[in-house]
């Protein structure tokens, strides 16, 4: 930044960055740490006292089964997310590498997913199904399978891991694509000569190639799970049964709307947020490394 | 492709249409279920292609909002979620541009402060803190308002990391030939980085756009009064009763017109969706 030609102006630049900054100290720093303030606090049930009570609504948190179940949730349900739309993603960048004809057509159609909100697209699936009278859950149900999503636990697990598999495809799908067509030929013809077969070459060559990007979309699938799916798990299961599908995400957010227990809402806000710090400063390491896209 | 075999580009072709088919689905089921009548769907024997009751479903939906319930009309929700998209969108946009101009092409004291100031929002999703920034909101009476819609969720560090980015790459030359021409930094910015900006506001125009649009948990934690509710959020009222009576044409007609406005951008706007989407990322 050194060499930049500079303008010179003593209130100018301020009079710029204010408003960034406003709604920075007044909606993210200010809420952030009254979170952290709040967390270290009991509240008497009528919030008329209050005391400080250093960790001990972390400790409590700690101490409740329901927090490790919910972390138990979070962590089944990235992985299978994770999993399944990295692994369609990149089957279907890998055929739509090749050069085929159609593929912008394949491509308009593979993104729509992107543009579709979590909720709506929870509304979606809810409809096919829905026992009774959904096409997929009826088809189930002639199976012999006894689908119930509202009672089973199983069942609305694989509900919203369908859903945000859905609804993440078409980022994986373009990212991996993208990381295809940066792999330079030569290094695939190379091989060829050599005589590997395709299966051989995308598995020695391609893939180690693809790492980077591999990395950061486990990363970034990670984090679309934790924070951005409470909108599929709220249209679709509540969190239920029984918190089969209550993540951390969502436990905070049932928690804080019954606001009977500030203090562990507030402590379990802010172990989120360290877990948030820790994924960001991990990607961000990966994005030093000069990832190509 | 290094071989050619006859049939070698058969199997991409089926794999891709297989995962076509699977992906645009859900979407396609959902416009038929919107043209058909709410008992036909409910006895499970819904036909595949369109009924006739498509242009009585989507009137009632958006315009006359009647049905066994009393609901706002969908119209209404579809002009607040527009209004919250826009806002968020050109709010993101203003600020971050003029913010990344200030840390760019100026020198003043604690430059970087502002720039790790903007930079470590990032890490603070509005999922995790997001009862604080309730009360906040609530404290600043902004319930029930599009400022309270908006104004939380616009400071983006993202968006001020791409035109950070972008205008570092902006030949010093070009600065130093408008310094020479007169122009001052209001001038350099309205008359040359601005023009210069317009692909990458364009692509971020779309992302924000669908980001803004699809907001979920804070649209539903501020808006009590019904008629400040986005269409996300109603879509969710329609089908949130726990027995058989919903009427699917109407959710299935909501859900088709929550989808119609972020997938025309993104289909629409293609490249600059892609290319937004890869910049905002990196």
């Amino acid at each position: 930044m050194e060499n930049r030609a500079i303008f010179s102006g003593k209130l100018l630049p301020y009079l710029l960055i204010l408003p960034q900054l406003a709604v920075s100290l007044i909606f993210f720093y200010w809420p952030a740490l009254q979170a952290v303030q709040q967390s270290f606090l009991v509240q008497d049930a009528f919030g008329l006292s209050t005391e400080f009570v250093w960790f001990e609504n972390y400790i409590n948190l700690l101490q409740t089964p329901e927090y490790y179940h919910a972390i138990g949730v979070t962590l089944l349900f990235s992985a299978l997310v994770a999993f399944f739309s990295l692994g369609l993603g990149l089957l279907l960048a890998a055929m739509a590498n090749h050069n085929i004809r159609g593929i912008q057509i394949y491509r308009t159609f593979l993104i729509i997913p992107y543009a579709v909100a979590p909720a709506v697209a929870s509304v979606l699936f809810i409809f096919m199904f829905q026992p009774g009278l959904g096409m997929i859950a009826r088809a189930l149900q002639r199976g012999g399978i006894d689908w119930n999503p509202v009672l089973n636990g199983t069942h609305a697990m694989i509900l919203v891991v369908i859903v945000a598999v859905w609804n993440q495809i078409s980022y994986n799908f373009l990212f991996f694509l993208a990381g295809l067509q940066s792999i330079p030929k030569s290094v695939i013809e190379a091989a060829a000569i050599d005589g590997a077969t395709p299966t051989r070459r995308f598995w020695t060559i391609i893939f180690p190639l693809l790492s980077p990007t591999t990395f950061f979309l486990i990363i970034v699938n990670i984090t679309y799970v934790f924070f951005n799916t409470l909108g599929i798990i709220d249209t679709a299961t509540g969190g239920g049964p029984n918190g089969a599908t209550q993540t951390l995400v969502y436990k905070v957010f049932q928690d804080g709307k019954v606001g009977t227990d500030l203090g562990g809402s507030a402590a379990q806000s802010v172990i989120l947020m360290i877990i948030v710090v820790g994924l960001t400063a991990f990607q961000f390491r990966y994005v030093e490394k000069k990832v190509h896209y | 492709m290094v071989e050619h075999r006859r049939f070698g580009n058969l199997l991409p072709h089926l794999i891709l249409l297989v995962g076509v088919v699977i992906v645009a689905f859900p979407v396609y089921l959902a416009v038929i279920a919107s043209t058909h009548d709410n008992a036909v769907i409910a006895n499970g024997q819904m036909p595949l292609i369109p009924g006739s009751h498509g242009f009585e479903t989507y009137w009632n939906t958006i315009v006359s909002g009647t049905g066994r319930t009393t609901r706002q009309p969908v119209g209404a929700m579809m002009f607040n979620s527009l209004i919250m998209a826009l806002g968020i969108t050109i709010g993101k946009i203003a600020i971050s541009i003029i913010s990344a101009y200030a840390i760019v092409f100026f020198a003043f004291p604690f430059r970087m402060t502002a720039f790790w100031t903007i930079f470590i929002t990032l890490m603070l999703p509005v999922e995790v803190r997001i009862f604080p920034t309730y009360k906040i909101t609530s404290d600043l009476h902004m319930l029930d308002s599009y400022s309270g819609l908006i104004l939380p969720l616009i400071a983006s560090a993202t968006a001020t990391l791409l035109f950070r980015q972008f205008f570092m790459t902006v030949p010093k030359e070009l600065v130093e030939a408008s310094k020479i021409d007169g122009a001052g930094p209001i001038r350099f910015f309205w008359d040359t980085l601005l023009p210069l900006s317009v692909t990458n506001i364009a692509a971020l125009f779309v992302i924000l756009f669908i980001y803004g649009w699809n907001q979920y948990l804070w649209p539903l934690l501020i808006t009590t009064r019904d008629d400040m509710q986005t269409i996300v959020i109603g879509i969710k009222k329609i089908i949130d009763v726990h027995d058989a009576l919903t009427e699917w044409s109407v959710a299935m007609a909501t859900a088709v017109l929550a989808m119609l406005p972020p997938v025309a951008v993104v289909v629409l706007m293609q490249r600059l969706f892609v290319k937004g989407l890869i910049e905002t990322e990196k």
